[in-house]
């Protein structure tokens, strides 16, 4: 278990296996909110599913539509558990925000340095905690 | 949660105070604080809202939760395009898209109740409450209304994702960051196109193909373009919506036009540039042929003109172009734009004569966007750079970019005319 360590955008807890995207996704367009799998073609993780592991991500592509995306898989369950990001990025942040707020659906949003993304492969089992000190 | 000075009645909503509509806006605004570094917040004019286009249930929960909690925008507050068009209901039918047009349509029923002007456009800068000034901080959303304002009109604003422009319009204010801030506004890449000669300069594609040409390249950094000699507001709308479309770019300065850019010194704010790019010929076609995935001999289905909305000056030159002969029979020509184009329109005793020559205007929407228009089932006319970049994909039909000049005539004849 990899322990990791970042500035939390939303806070909370998560543990579970990691889901490595390569490069930036646009949710809108790229995500199948009912099933949680990456669609868009030229995404190197492409058919890959969120289904409740860390999805470990540079960021997502600018689109308005991210967090209405991101709401709706964290709604029907088909999300991520929790998103560990190299680049700040607000819409994930809102996506997640708001399915709190809206469905109780929880998904911590933690930003780290480029070393853990360089670090981090699919598969590894990784854990992080908000303390009192870190928010 | 932050060290940012919040107001005496911000702190209450972020406690939760007034409810969780506006406690949820307060935690979206802080953490767009803290995530673009800002330390303050900066009073805005007004907000053009795009989170009150449906794209999903979660869009339309969160409408529920606002009207639930009677919450109340703190500026004017302008709706974006809708999926729906009220006044062409058959443009997306009910039928073939249920819950898409029935969530559209109540997503546009809660805006309206709580107060958002019912504009349902694009291109709010085309009228009067959307026009802002130099200098004024904006909520924008839209990517081309966010390039079209900050580019030509001076007034300031980032690209704010869906929910978060609501929480800005609610609090009347945002994080004082990116594009609100003076060097967030400096260009770094500059586009030399005094090469180019003078027929070049004047076709109308050219500001299309010019702004995929600096999307593509500068992705969503800032631009400044030099040696253009004019440009009229269509022009730039043209280029700012390619360029955003092409790349996200949300701020082009056309050096001796546009209000920040008097020299290049002002635009670059006289720092050295990362790049300086020379636009050749080349550079246009390479850019021209991105745009146009037909083969060219596929019967013609449709031509889709008014993305962004058509301005009055477009509608006018439409009409005129077509000199009162008619589109061909089994081809379906769609203008789309918005409420007040067509008032003004009618008040200039023209409010039929795009019917008349069978054109159908559609409002409040456009005609790029999924659930699939109908009428839109093969090969695709536009001049419109970003109508031909999202199309070819998100509709998933043939498409070729050409002149309105063309468009019309491609329309008359019921055949591509290349």
């Amino acid at each position: 278990m990899i322990e990791l360590a970042g500035t939390w955008l939303v806070p909370g807890r998560f543990e579970g296996s990691v889901l490595r995207l390569d490069e930036p996704l646009s949710f809108w367009g790229g995500v199948d909110p009912g099933s949680g799998e990456i669609i868009d073609r030229a995404h190197p993780q492409n058919g890959e599913r969120f289904g409740g592991r860390v999805v470990v991500m540079p960021g997502s592509r600018g689109s308005s539509g991210t967090p209405g995306v991101l709401g709706e898989a964290l709604r029907l369950g088909t999300g991520p558990s929790a998103l560990v990001i190299t680049k700040p990025d607000i819409n994930l942040v809102a996506g997640s925000l708001a399915a709190t707020t809206l469905y109780d659906a929880r998904c911590p949003v933690l930003l780290v340095a480029d070393e853990w993304f360089e670090r981090l492969e699919t598969g590894d089992l990784v854990t992080a905690e908000t303390t009192v000190e870190s928010v | 949660m932050t060290s940012m000075a919040l107001l005496d009645h911000e702190h209450r909503w972020l406690d939760g105070e007034s409810g969780i509509a506006m406690q949820l806006a307060m935690q979206l605004l802080v953490s767009a604080a803290t995530v673009s570094g800002a330390t303050e917040l900066v009073e805005i004019e007004m907000a053009h809202l795009n989170s009150c286009h449906y794209s999903g249930q979660m869009s339309l929960d969160f409408a529920e939760l606002l009207l639930a909690d009677r919450v109340e925008f703190a500026v004017p507050a302008h709706s974006n395009a809708s999926l729906v068009s009220c006044s062409s209901p058959d443009f997306r039918p009910e039928q073939v898209s249920p819950v898409a047009v029935a969530g559209a349509r109540r997503v546009m029923e809660i805006y309206e109740e709580l107060g958002c002007s019912a504009m349902w456009t694009c291109a709010p800068y085309q009228q009067h409450e959307g026009r802002v000034g130099l200098g004024d901080h904006v909520v924008g959303s839209e990517s081309n209304a966010v390039g079209f304002t900050n580019s030509v009109l001076g007034a300031r604003t980032n690209k704010y994702g869906d929910l978060l422009d609501v929480a800005g319009a609610l609090v009347g204010r945002v994080p004082l960051a990116g594009l609100h801030t003076d060097s967030g506004r400096r260009a770094t890449h500059v586009f030399d196109v005094s090469a180019l000669d003078t027929a070049t300069l004047a076709d109308p594609n050219t500001p299309h193909l010019l702004g995929v040409v600096i999307g593509r390249e500068v992705g969503n950094q800032i631009a400044a373009i030099v040696g253009l000699p004019a440009a009229t507001e269509d022009e730039l709308k043209a280029l700012t919506s390619a360029a955003a479309a092409a790349g996200g770019v949300a701020l082009i300065h056309v050096v001796g036009i546009t209000p920040e850019a008097q020299t290049l010194e002002t635009a670059t704010q006289s720092s050295d540039p990362t790049s300086v790019t020379v636009v050749t010929p080349d550079r246009l076609a390479a850019a021209e042929a991105l745009l146009t995935n037909a083969m060219g001999h596929e019967p013609l289905r449709a031509v889709c003109v008014g993305t962004p909305h058509f301005s009055v000056a477009e509608c006018i030159e439409t009409i005129d172009r077509f000199a009162g002969r008619r589109v061909a029979p089994g081809i379906s020509f769609i203008a789309t734009t918005s409420r007040a184009t067509a008032t003004e329109l009618e008040l200039r005793g023209l409010g039929t004569a795009l019917a008349e020559v069978g054109v159908e205007v559609v409002l409040d929407t456009c005609s790029y966007y999924p659930p699939h228009p109908p009428a839109i089932d093969g090969l695709t006319l536009t001049n419109s750079a970003k109508w031909a970049y999202y199309g070819q994909g998100m509709l998933d039909v043939p498409v070729g970019f050409t002149s309105l000049e063309r468009c019309v005539e491609s329309a008359v004849a019921g055949e591509w005319l290349r």
